[in-house]
């Protein structure tokens, strides 16, 4: 048993923290966040350079090795500056999958895109109705000779306004929710037919609605075989899910030390209001949630590097995100409540981190999905 | 024991539900349902409505111009806008300042002041908090001294909400600062056109901006909007804070709420084929929800029976104040649950009547997220849930 880092494990926490201090305090990221793309491409060449958007590839295809206590480590420094980039859209999920499915030149010309720090993707799944089941797909994907027509909506599209490419899943056949006849397609972000309405997130972050309108790709734009993306999808959603617990538990991190903090320098009644065990026992709750939501993570990470069945990991993933959601709730809530009326503001860092955890807490399922789906496995 | 309403009761619930039928406007109507921020003007148009109708001030006695109805009346009254979706008048002028200048005022002040307050022809602001001064409000700073026939006023005051609309503020300043704190706070009525006052906007985690910090700047306010005497203020203001503290249980608004999550969840796809109101626990947790605001209905009718036989709002009001935000909250969380990826934009400009794009649907569902990060306010203000459960403590179980 071994729970300390390894030297690259430390390395990468090291140069994020220090990255952090130098460049992304709270003024820094709202002045992103307020930016035309909502993302700083300056700091994506960075991230590119030190190696951080190859973390979660295989050494196979030029990545650093894609191991989830990696990707654990250095989600959870992202969170705890609240990072707008879209690493966990262009590097996790499209990129996981597009690791899975694609193949020789493509694949390498794609994540060798990734990796260098050149496209930024987006990866179109999750459908009005839908809700968190992967499986429920309506857009609609026909071929006809050596074309295929792409119709349908996409909801909550993470990093579509600013992506080049996007990874579309649409079926092929089969009907709503059919595991099978479901395909990925990677689609130019300017093709005809696409239609964006894009907003920012409660996190600051940029998504878009999108629509496809008898989109025409060439069938070589599908990733692997016909109607068989389902498997690659769900093992890129869960690694992606593991990713945003991690970046979860390094934002309530954030959340607690802040509150602390504060709760030391604000006087009411003559005395620091730390001073009052009403507060200080909510703020040992707080702690305790910060460390079992770090404890699930670690587990479903270090699941994901093991050998573990898959759906042994399917599980172990759920475990740490229903119990993820369950922490964000009190901290996040608590949080805001020690502050008083200066955390309800959008002056101060927590009210930001807050909405980050309650955005985190609905991505890829809430905390009621993945405690059903845990039960069910 | 009973909780009847007698058949005069009954009549005036038909006659307040016909009234609400017909007279609230169908423009507001349909903003409160889709939850489109109501502007000053549509707030004072109700309200003006309500004037006409002599229903503006159901809790002022009646030589002021108030009903004269019965606690039981208030009751139906409030109940009946609240499941209707009509709002409550703003309550700063109405509920907050007009009692204690009824209380404590001079004749000349009342009759300055009240008239303008019924028809909703002045908006007032309450400037209690500062920056340092939120739950230990007694060690407030900004200060007034006396020059002359004037005060001269210097500080700040904070979390002003809806001050950007204010024409007045009634502000608890600081006369003495030799005295006990307690001892040393006046109840100041202020213009806010008068020279030396500064409004800065604080914008919420919602995007709005519906608190302010005021600035004041040797400010120099005529003595005669002093309310009663010299450093009494704190007196006057712990009176006030009873009243803010009364109705704030929310109960016709949680049932209101309550209708609509189960319709919610009856709309909202599961992805499996079902709908979320199949959901075993979602259902339990709905019922849980629903059970907690009868407890605390049946809570608000005890004390309301306790007032209407001359008792005084006591600690109780500490109990629906906690019930009901945190009641409230919690249908905020199950809001945002069953919202799923509709709550992610944020896109606050879109719940404002002026705005001209394309909306973002399902409606309620994107205002979700909103609602949950603004009403995280509810159980820090009017006395924060910690004061309240202090005065628990205190008051009732001898701690
Ligand atoms: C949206 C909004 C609107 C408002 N509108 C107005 C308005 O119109 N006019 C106005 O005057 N004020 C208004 N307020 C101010 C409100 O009354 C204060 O926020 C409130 O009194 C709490 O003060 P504070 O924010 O300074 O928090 P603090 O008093 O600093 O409290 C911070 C935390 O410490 C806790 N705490 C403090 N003392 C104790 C104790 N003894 N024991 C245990 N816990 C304690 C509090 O409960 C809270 O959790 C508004 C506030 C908000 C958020």
């Amino acid at each position: 048993m071994d729970f300390s880092y390894t030297e690259v494990q430390q390395m990468l926490q090291d140069q994020v923290q220090k990255f952090v201090h130098k460049s992304y305090d709270f003024d820094s990221r709202n002045s992103i966040v307020a930016s035309e793309k909502g993302f700083s491409a300056e700091h994506w060449q960075l991230f590119a350079e030190l190696g951080w958007l190859a973390v979660p590839f295989t050494e196979e295809d030029g990545g650093l090795g894609g191991s989830a206590v990696d990707l654990m480590v250095i989600m959870e420094e992202f969170g705890k500056a609240n990072l707008v980039e879209p690493y966990l859209a262009t590097a996790v999920l499209s990129g996981c999958l597009v690791a899975q499915l694609a193949e020789g030149e493509t694949k390498e010309a794609l994540l060798g895109g990734i990796i260098g720090g050149e496209s930024q993707f987006a990866c179109a799944y999750a459908e009005p109705g839908s809700r968190f089941n992967l499986a429920s797909v309506t857009s609609s994907a026909t071929t006809s000779g050596d074309q295929v027509t792409i119709n349908g909506n996409k909801t909550a599209v993470e990093n579509a306004p600013n992506a080049d490419k996007l990874v579309v899943i649409a079926r092929e056949s089969g009907d709503r929710f059919a595991s099978s006849g479901i395909s990925a397609f990677l689609v130019d972000a300017g093709t005809e037919g696409i239609s964006m309405r894009s907003y920012a997130t409660v996190d600051g972050k940029r998504a878009a609605e999108v629509s496809f309108n008898n989109v025409v790709v060439p069938v070589n734009a599908r990733l692997g075989a016909a109607g068989e993306a389902l498997p690659a999808l769900r093992v890129a959603v869960d690694r992606a899910t593991l990713a945003v617990s991690a970046e979860a538990v390094g934002a309530l991190e954030a959340l607690l030390q802040k509150t602390v903090e504060y709760s030391k320098t604000r006087k009411q009644f003559g005395t620091p209001i730390g001073s009052f065990q009403a507060l200080q026992h909510r703020m040992a709750d707080m702690f305790v949630q910060c460390q079992m939501a770090r404890s699930i993570v670690i587990m479903a990470a270090m699941s994901l590097d093991s050998a573990d069945s898959a759906q042994q990991k399917t599980r172990a993933v759920s475990a740490a995100k229903s119990r993820v959601g369950k922490a964000i709730k009190l901290v996040g809530q608590e949080a805001i409540q020690i502050h008083g009326g200066i955390g309800m503001t959008e002056e101060l860092d927590v009210g930001h981190l807050f909405k980050r955890v309650t955005a985190l807490d609905l991505l890829f399922g809430d905390e009621e999905f993945h405690l059903q789906r845990f039960a069910s496995l | 024991m009973n909780a009847d309403f007698t058949s005069e009761e009954l009549a005036f619930q038909q006659e307040v539900r016909e009234f609400l039928a017909t007279e609230f406007p169908a423009d507001l109507k349909d903003k409160v349902d889709n939850n489109i921020r109501l502007t000053k003007d549509d707030m004072v148009r109700w309200q003006k409505i309500l004037f006409a109708k002599g229903w503006a001030a159901p809790s002022w006695p009646e030589e002021y111009g108030g009903t004269g109805w019965t606690h039981t009346q208030r009751h139906i009254f409030a109940t009946e806008m609240g499941l209707y979706g009509a709002p409550e008048p703003i309550p700063f002028g109405m509920k907050m300042v007009a009692p204690v200048i009824m209380a404590y005022g001079s004749e000349e002040q009342k009759q300055r002041f009240l008239p303008d307050i019924l028809a909703s022809n002045v908006w007032w602001c309450q400037g209690y908090s500062e920056p340092n001064a939120g739950s230990d409000l007694a060690s407030l700073k900004t200060s007034a001294v006396r020059d002359g026939d004037h005060y001269v006023v210097n500080g700040s005051k904070t979390w002003n909400t809806l001050g950007q609309y204010a024409d007045w503020i009634f502000c608890l300043v600081r006369t003495d600062n030799t005295a006990k704190k307690q001892e040393g706070i006046s109840f100041l009525l202020i213009d806010m056109k008068t020279p030396g006052i500064t409004v800065k906007p604080i914008v919420l985690l919602d995007g709005f901006p519906e608190v302010n910090e005021v600035f004041f700047d040797d400010v120099r306010v005529p003595a005669e909007n002093l309310i009663g005497e010299e450093n009494k203020g704190w007196t006057y203001a712990k009176v006030l804070l009873t009243h803010e503290r009364t109705n704030i249980a929310g109960v016709p608004r949680s049932k209101r709420r309550l209708d609509a999550l189960k319709r919610l969840a009856e709309e909202t796809e599961d992805g499996f084929g079902k709908t979320m109101a199949d959901n075993p626990s979602i259902q339990q947790r709905i019922a849980e929800m629903e059970i907690e605001l009868q407890a605390l209905e049946y809570s608000e009718l005890r004390s309301l029976a306790a007032l209407s036989v001359g008792k005084a709002p006591g600690p109780e009001s500490s109990i629906l104040k906690i019930v009901g935000t945190e009641l409230a909250q919690a249908m905020d969380e199950m809001f945002l649950e069953l919202s799923g990826y509709s709550s992610l934009p944020f896109v606050p400009e879109q719940f404002e009547a002026e705005f001209e794009g394309e909306r973002l649907g399902p409606g309620s569902t994107n205002a979700a997220a909103l609602t949950y990060f603004n009403n995280r306010k509810l159980s820090i203000f009017g006395g924060s849930n910690e004061i309240q459960r202090n005065i628990i403590c205190k008051a009732v179980l001898g701690l």
